[in-house]
């Protein structure tokens, strides 16, 4: 069969086919690009981050080669030559101001290391790697710490350029010549606060259930014009800023708050035994449930919305009592909305990081209140850059059942 | 909806224990302010429930009634707590006299199927006030922002001028501060630079990239849409880390080597990383208005000569604007209320209204912050009003009954 222009039918179909393909990517690509340069390669930038340790290997490149020869069980000092070659490339990076930098990362694995760098660096300056030799006992003269082993065996572990050291830091363990090791005892915090997160995000999601769960039936069975008129408590708050509502939770809960004041207006509570409900758990689950339950509202309305109210009466005409009729025919069709909205609010609960740091205190702030630190005070951004990758794997894993269970295409807005 | 149940008056014995132990929850909190539980309940118990005998067997007239009930309370209120208890008393009165009405002629049973027992009626009432209490924990938070906002010292909290109504207790003091000071100002500014210019590139983009994921057949649909929805996903403190190590190499190398001003490649980055977060909305927004979207339309346009530009302005646009909008208006809150991402990536010149009120909060804790959220709810409420509007407009345009 032929086409008008005498092209054969099947020819010209797929060529059409072809243009219209072409024209609807290159309508996508735009965004595509500017989403994959500005969102996708960030985030594995990040990634790489987490394994990234060039930094021993750059800046101490004759010693790093020379401390392959030491065995670091021996329990001996290394020899002559590492410190030779410590010193000639110590001048170099003096040169750069890079050494500075170096014990800042040293010091993440054992503390000290960056005091002992910004001091030798001060004397070796003077040293000229040419005609000083030997170094051996002039380092050990600057600080004795260059004589103790384990100095050495610290700078040995970590002259990878590709280390697993940020992650074992990540659940407590660290990098050692002997393998991975727990963490001592008093450094042990994150798998903690890790746990922290996981219960106080399934607490939260517990509590958005319970509360949501009558509110979005009563709006999936009201009449459409008073369930749209009540559907505006619930979008108005989605749609307040996040700040707004987390300073508004400041100052409900705190001491000389709205709700302790009015509790002491009415007798309930003794005027110096007001309640604590800020800067603890408590303050960060009640200020994070009130903050996502219109998540877990919305999806729960749009699966009740299609259940027919003919089959609770149905099931009634019957002889169902109204907990059977509920328990065995109603909840069963709205699991799917619970179930959305679970993992909507609970992917929105694990990474939160303002409202926790608001109304958290110590005791209420989670893991990206620890990444946050790591990034902008403590400067250890590997170990932050692995706290965010298996943060983000948790993530992922949840999304990936969401779009199981739900699909991601019935995401909805509003 | 009309009546269903036919009504009957209900005996006494019914409506009095019940009035009187509604009474006795108000004596409760009037007892305990006055230091003692125990006799308030007893006293709020009779007091209700005598009146309650009163009116039903004695006065017999409603309308009659419910003006002794409100003055009489908003008295009492008066006599234990001044202004703010008249008011709370008032209330109270009103609610009495309507609830023992409502027990008496029966007319809570008039809205509900005849065959409910008492227990079923009893569950529906229950039930409401449980999700009206959910709904008042929804609500309150934001709206006791906005009087305290008015207050005219630096509390958090009402002060007893406010709760006296006396006009020395408010001032819009707080307000004179937002609007003068000039860190507030100069973060107010920045938001508004770098908010609508990030909503603007993400519109385009993401209309664009809308329009074309809709056509028949695009190889490769699924894994393209879940990159483009993925800054949705990924938590944004994720994000942020990774913006944070990718732009401040990028922003050295478009200072370093293109010698461009610090300031500048700080709005850069800002909008840029603002952008990516806007962009899930505004695709998800324009996929749902184009899924009704009759493809026809374009292929009459094109039948009667119209070149796709023509067809896009003039038969596409005009079709899919509402979406386009409110998706719009998505990406626009969210730059304007993000803090997390502005935090990492801008320096101290890209200071933002939210990073200045959480600073704010975590800092000085300034009642300006109050004066701030107001307006910010005034804002929501105005975007809220806007996205229904336009949401019932679109889905009119396609015919569709609005919901």
């Amino acid at each position: 069969m032929l086409a008008a222009d005498g092209t054969p039918l099947k020819k010209s179909l797929a060529r059409a086919l072809r243009l219209q393909k072409m024209r609807a990517l290159a309508l996508i690509a735009p965004l595509l690009i500017f989403v994959l340069v500005s969102f996708i390669i960030p985030i594995v930038s990040m990634l790489f981050r987490s394994v990234e340790n060039s930094i021993v290997a750059d800046t101490l490149p004759l010693t790093v080669v020379e401390l392959q020869a030491w065995d670091s069980d021996s329990g001996e000092l290394t020899g002559e030559p590492v410190f030779a070659a410590f010193v000639a490339d110590m001048v170099v990076a003096i040169e750069a101001k890079q050494h500075t930098r170096l014990g800042t990362r040293l010091n993440y694995e054992q503390t000290g290391m960056s005091s002992l760098f910004r001091k030798s660096g001060r004397k070796i300056k003077r040293m000229d790697p040419a005609t000083d030799a030997p170094f051996k006992d002039k380092l050990i003269e600057v600080d004795k710490k260059w004589g103790d082993v384990e100095t050495w065996r610290v700078i040995k572990t970590h002259s990878v350029r590709i280390t697993n050291g940020y992650f074992l830091n990540a659940v407590d363990m660290q990098r050692t010549p002997e393998g991975a090791q727990a963490q001592p005892e008093d450094k042990q915090i994150l798998i903690r606060l890790f746990g922290r997160t996981l219960i106080m995000s399934l607490i939260i999601t517990g509590s958005c259930i319970l509360l949501g769960y009558p509110v979005a039936w009563i709006l999936a069975n009201l009449p459409m014009r008073t369930a749209n008129v009540l559907m505006i408590l619930v979008l108005l708050p989605f749609w307040t800023s996040l700040l707004v509502r987390t300073s508004a939770w400041k100052v409900m809960l705190q001491q000389q708050g709205v709700i302790n004041e009015v509790l002491v207006w009415l007798g309930m509570v003794a005027d110096d035994a007001r309640l604590v409900m800020i800067n603890n758990q408590l303050g960060t689950i009640i200020a994070m449930t009130h903050i996502l339950l219109p998540f877990m509202i919305l999806p729960m309305y749009s699966v009740m919305q299609t259940i027919q109210p003919t089959y609770l009466r149905a099931a009634k005409s019957m002889g169902a009592t109204n907990w059977t009729a509920f328990w065995r025919v109603y909840f069963p069709l709205s699991v799917p909305g619970i179930g959305a909205g679970s993992i909507l609010v609970f992917i929105l609960a694990i990474g939160y990081d303002i409202t926790p740091e608001i109304v958290g205190g110590t005791k209420g702030v989670f893991i990206s209140n620890r990444i946050a630190y790591h990034i902008s005070s403590s400067l250890n951004w590997g170990l932050a850059a692995a706290l965010g990758t298996i943060l983000l794997a948790v993530v992922l894993i949840l999304y990936w059942a969401y779009d199981k269970i739900v699909g991601i295409d019935n995401v909805k807005l509003g | 909806m009309a009546a269903l149940t036919p009504i009957s008056r209900k005996p006494l014995s019914l409506v009095l224990p019940t009035v009187a132990a509604s009474g006795g929850l108000l004596g409760l909190f009037v007892g305990t302010a006055n230091n003692s539980g125990l006799l308030g309940i007893v006293i709020g118990a009779a007091l209700v429930a005598a009146l309650a005998a009163f009116y039903i067997q004695v006065l017999k007239n409603e309308q009659l009634a419910k003006w002794i009930s409100i003055l009489g309370f908003l008295v009492l209120g008066f006599v234990f707590g001044g202004i703010p208890g008249a008011i709370i008393g008032a209330l109270a009165g009103w609610f009495y006299h309507w609830f023992t009405y409502w027990l008496y002629e029966g007319r809570y049973r008039q809205r509900l199927l005849p065959y409910l027992t008492p227990g079923q009626v009893l569950w529906h009432y229950s039930f409401r006030v449980i999700c009206g209490a959910i709904f008042v924990f929804l609500i309150t938070p934001i709206l006791v922002v906005m009087p305290l906002s008015f207050n005219s010292q630096d509390f958090f909290t009402f002060t007893p001028e406010m709760l006296r109504f006396e006009a020395e207790g408010y001032s819009l003091k707080h307000y004179r501060d937002f609007f003068t000071n000039n860190e507030w100002q100069r973060s107010f500014k920045n938001s508004l630079i770098i908010a609508p210019i990030a909503t603007v590139i993400s519109v385009s983009l993401g209309t664009l990239a809308a329009i074309g994921l809709s056509q028949s057949h695009v190889p490769g649909r699924r894994a393209i849409m879940a990159i483009m929805i993925s800054p949705m996903i990924v938590p944004l403190i994720i994000s942020a880390t990774g913006m944070f190590f990718f732009y401040s190499d990028i922003g050295n190398w478009l200072e370093g080597t293109l010698g461009l001003p610090k300031t500048f490649v700080g709005y850069v980055k800002v909008i840029l990383a603002h952008a990516v977060l806007g962009i899930p909305f505004v695709i998800i927004t324009v996929t749902a208005t184009l899924v009704g979207f009759d493809r026809s339309l374009t292929r009459a346009a094109a039948n009667m000569g119209a070149d796709p530009v023509t067809t896009f302005f003039r038969v596409q646009m005009p079709l899919i604007l509402p979406g386009v909008i409110s998706g719009g208006l998505f990406a626009f809150i969210t730059s304007f209320d993000e803090v997390v991402v502005v935090l990492f990536v801008g320096s101290a010149s890209q200071k933002t209204l939210p990073w200045q009120m959480f600073t704010g909060l975590r800092e000085q804790i300034s009642p300006t912050i109050l004066a701030v959220a107001t307006i910010l709810v005034v804002i929501s409420i105005a975007l809220l009003t806007t996205v229904e509007l336009l949401r019932r407009r679109s889905e009119r345009l396609r015919g569709m009954s609005p919901g």
